[in-house]
C-alpha cells in the first residue's frame, strides 16, 4: 500500500498552473535568494564575458559591447531544486545563440563561470537553439545583486542553480566536467520535470 | 568513505516520529528514528514528502538539527502560518506517526570536527537550526575549536535552543554564544539589543587572519548584511559559507 501522511490535507492547486509545476515544486509569488556565499561586488568598467576554452579566438564583450547586441524578451517559468517554481517570470537579455554566432567549435560541453568562483555545467547543445540567455533586466528593471546581478544566464528547463548568477563567461569543453553544485551533491542534469535534484536520481 | 557520501540514489525511507519538544511557541524539533540512515555531516538537510490519502503530494527540506553522532534525525521546524507543509510538522504530526525523508543532502554547507581554525556562526532566527547541528556534533566529539556564535532573535521567547545553548556554553569556555534581540528584550537583558552591525561583528568576529571557517544561516536580507560586514572587515568573500531561505518556505 502507498505510504500516507496521516492528516495531511494539503493546498491543491489549479488544474492551470499544476500542468506547469514540475513534481514536488511549489509555486511561489515572491522570489526567494539562494547562494552559497556573498554577494559579489561588481565593477561595471572592469567587467566582460568571455567564450573561450575549445575555440579558436575567445570572444568577450565590455559591458558596452554587450549592451550594445540584440536583445529579446523571455517569459519563462523557473524552478528552483528547493522546490519552489515561480511561473511566468519576464526578462531581458541576449540569446547564448547570438553569443555563440560564427563560433566554431567540436565542443560538446559548457562550463558557465562567474564572479565568486561559481560553475555549472551543461551539454552545450542544451544552452543553444533557443533555449537559454545572458539576462540583465528583471520584470522591466535592472537585475538586482541578489538575484544574479549585473547578468546571469537564464536556463529556463533546467534547474534553477543551471542559472549561474553573476554570470563571467562560458568555457566550452570536450569533456563533461562537473560544476560547484554538481561537485556537491546535486544532478548532473538537473531536468525539474525528471525531477533530477540529486546524485543518482 | 567519508561519512555522508552518497554515491546510489537517495530513495525515500520511511522514519517514525520519536519525540516531538516545542521550542518556541512558533517552533517545534521533530526527533525521528529512521531506518538505515546512512548517517549524516552537520549543515546537511533532508528532503520530506507529505502525502494525501487522494495521493497529493508535498515536499520541503529542512536542515538537520541533530549531531552526526546522534542515533535519530531531529529536524527543527518554523510554523509558517501560510504555509502548506510547516503547519502540519508542527501542529498535527504526534509521536509515533509515520513520515517520509530522503536524504541527507548537500555537500558545501557543511563542518567536519575536529575543526583546523576558529569557527564564526550567524544566525538570524531558524537560520540556527544547521548551526546548531555543527555546535552539537562539536560538543559530542569532545572537540574544541573555538567556537563563535552570534545569533538574533526578535524576541527572548524566540531564541531557539536557548536553554541548551546556555548549559553547552557554561560547560565549555571554548564555546562562546552571543544573541541579539531586534524587536523586544526583557528587563535586566544584557545581551545585544539591535538588529547586526558592524560594531557588533568587530566585537564578535575572529580576526580575518588567520581565515576562520564562518557558516552564516538566516533570512536573504540578514545573510547579506552579515556576510557584507564580514567582507568589509576584511575577511575572504571565498571562506564564507552561506545558506539564506526566503519568506515562503511553506
Amino acid at each position: 500500500m502507498a505510504f500516507i501522511s496521516r492528516g495531511f490535507k494539503g493546498r491543491r492547486r489549479d488544474p492551470d498552473s499544476s500542468s506547469r509545476v514540475p513534481p514536488g515544486q511549489h509555486t511561489v509569488n515572491d522570489f526567494p535568494v539562494l547562494s552559497a556565499g556573498p554577494t559579489p561586488r561588481v565593477d561595471l568598467a572592469k567587467w566582460t564575458f568571455t567564450i573561450n576554452g575549445e575555440i579558436d579566438q575567445p570572444k568577450t564583450w565590455t559591458w558596452d559591447q554587450f549592451k550594445s547586441l540584440p536583445t529579446e524578451q523571455i517569459t519563462v517559468d523557473i524552478h528552483c531544486v528547493t522546490k519552489w517554481s515561480k511561473l511566468d517570470t519576464a526578462w531581458t537579455g541576449v540569446s547564448v545563440d547570438t553569443l555563440m554566432e560564427g563560433v566554431e567549435t567540436a565542443a560538446e560541453y559548457v562550463v558557465a563561470f562567474s564572479d565568486g568562483g561559481y560553475t555549472t555545467n551543461m551539454p552545450l547543445d542544451e544552452i543553444t537553439d533557443h533555449k537559454a540567455w545572458v539576462v540583465y533586466e528583471y520584470a522591466g528593471s535592472p537585475l538586482h545583486p541578489e538575484h544574479g546581478g549585473p547578468v546571469r544566464l537564464l536556463v529556463p528547463h533546467l534547474y534553477l542553480w543551471k542559472s549561474a548568477k553573476w554570470v563571467r563567461g562560458l568555457t566550452l569543453k570536450n569533456a563533461d566536467e562537473p560544476g560547484f553544485w554538481e561537485s556537491n551533491g546535486y544532478n548532473n542534469h538537473g531536468d525539474p520535470w525528471r525531477e533530477e535534484r540529486y546524485w543518482g536520481d | 568513505m567519508a561519512r555522508g557520501t552518497v554515491l546510489g540514489r537517495l530513495g525515500w525511507r520511511i522514519g517514525e516520529v520519536a519525540e516531538i519538544t516545542a521550542e518556541t511557541p512558533k517552533v517545534s524539533s521533530v526527533a525521528i528514528d529512521v531506518p538505515d540512515w546512512p548517517g549524516h555531516l552537520a549543515g546537511q538537510h533532508v528532503d520530506v514528502r507529505l502525502t494525501a490519502d487522494d495521493g497529493y503530494q508535498a515536499q520541503r527540506s529542512y536542515s538537520i538539527a541533530s549531531a552526526p553522532e546522534d542515533r535519530r534525525v531531529t529536524i527543527t521546524v518554523e510554523r509558517l502560518d501560510d504555509g502548506e507543509v510547516s503547519p502540519y510538522l508542527v501542529g498535527e504530526l504526534r509521536s509515533k506517526d509515520k513520515i517520509e525523508l530522503r536524504g541527507p543532502i548537500g555537500g558545501f554547507f557543511v563542518w567536519r570536527a575536529p575543526g583546523d581554525r576558529p569557527l564564526l556562526l550567524i544566525a538570524g532566527g531558524s537560520g540556527v537550526v544547521p548551526l546548531m547541528a555543527m555546535i552539537r556534533h562539536r560538543a559530542a566529539a569532545h572537540d574544541r575549536t573555538p567556537v563563535r556564535l552570534l545569533y538574533s532573535s526578535r524576541a527572548f521567547e524566540d531564541v531557539i535552543y536557548r536553554e541548551e545553548l546556555e548549559r553547552l556554553a557554561a560547560a565549555d569556555p571554548t564555546l562562546d554564544v552571543r544573541h541579539t534581540l531586534t524587536r523586544s528584550h526583557p528587563d535586566g537583558w544584557r545581551g545585544y539589543a539591535r538588529r547586526l552591525d558592524r560594531q557588533m561583528i568587530d566585537d564578535v568576529a575572529w580576526p580575518a587572519q588567520p581565515a576562520p571557517a564562518v557558516f552564516i544561516c538566516g533570512p536573504t536580507s540578514f545573510v547579506e548584511a552579515a556576510a557584507t560586514l564580514l567582507v568589509d572587515h576584511g575577511y575572504d568573500p571565498g571562506g564564507i559559507k552561506t545558506e539564506r531561505f526566503g519568506a515562503t518556505g511553506g
